[in-house]
């Protein structure tokens, strides 16, 4: 199963972020080295919808070439589910494109207790990622 | 050479900050099916720091030293119980 390391600062500025954008959708981009988050790119959910999230393609590419400049791989995807538990829906599954990045959700169906769960999809097919607080 | 033959020159360009040698006059779709892009309707591409539409991956022409950058959309949905 592959790891994902995500610093504690960075889990606090996720809630933080899907907090803030509750009942809408957060979004976000997690980049670092080998599994190991660095930097949370919070991003704009294009589609500001309570039940569904879109990047903005500018939006991307400027993150993107920041990560690349910055030596960073991207990591992981992550969005928010502000009503319903952290696992894939079918909308995430079919949008799960980008190949070699993990799926981050973030459930604030408790909002006193965030849950994040990490997820491999690749092809359809969804495995767990271990995802660490560390 | 026989003076029938058809030449390509190869083209130097940056491709998702990756200098790659591709044949010379690639559109934009035929690019994308180089680097085996299989869903090209799901991508996004920036041709020199300009964002193609959709109906232009068609018609546009890659040239030497043009910086191209393609990526997924990203995107999704929540759970329903």
């Amino acid at each position: 199963m592959l790891t994902l390391a995500i610093p504690p600062e960075i889990v606090g500025q996720m809630a933080e972020q899907a907090r803030a954008a509750a009942p809408i959708e957060a979004c976000g981009i997690l980049a670092g080295r080998e599994g190991c988050v660095e930097k949370l790119y919070p991003m704009t959910n294009a589609d500001q919808s309570t039940d569904h999230f879109m990047m903005e393609p500018a939006e991307q590419f400027s993150v993107v070439k920041d990560i690349r400049a910055r030596g960073l791989t991207l990591l992981a995807v992550f969005h928010s589910h502000p009503e319903t538990p952290a696992r894939p829906s079918d909308e995430d599954i079919r949008l799960a494109l980008t190949p070699g990045v993990m799926h981050v959700i973030l459930s604030l169906a408790d909002p006193s207790r965030p849950v994040i769960k990490g997820y491999e999809i690749v092809d359809g097919k969804t495995s767990p990622v271990n995802v660490v607080c560390a | 050479m026989r003076t029938n033959e058809v030449v390509r020159f190869d083209m130097l360009l940056k491709v998702n900050g990756e200098e790659v040698s591709l044949a010379e006059g690639l559109t934009v779709t035929e690019l994308l099916k180089d680097r085996r892009v299989k869903m090209p309707e799901m991508v996004s591409v920036e041709l020199n720091g300009r964002i193609l539409r959709r109906s232009e991956f068609d018609t546009t022409s890659i040239a030497e030293g043009d910086k191209v950058e393609f990526l997924y959309f990203m995107g999704g949905g929540r759970a329903t119980d």
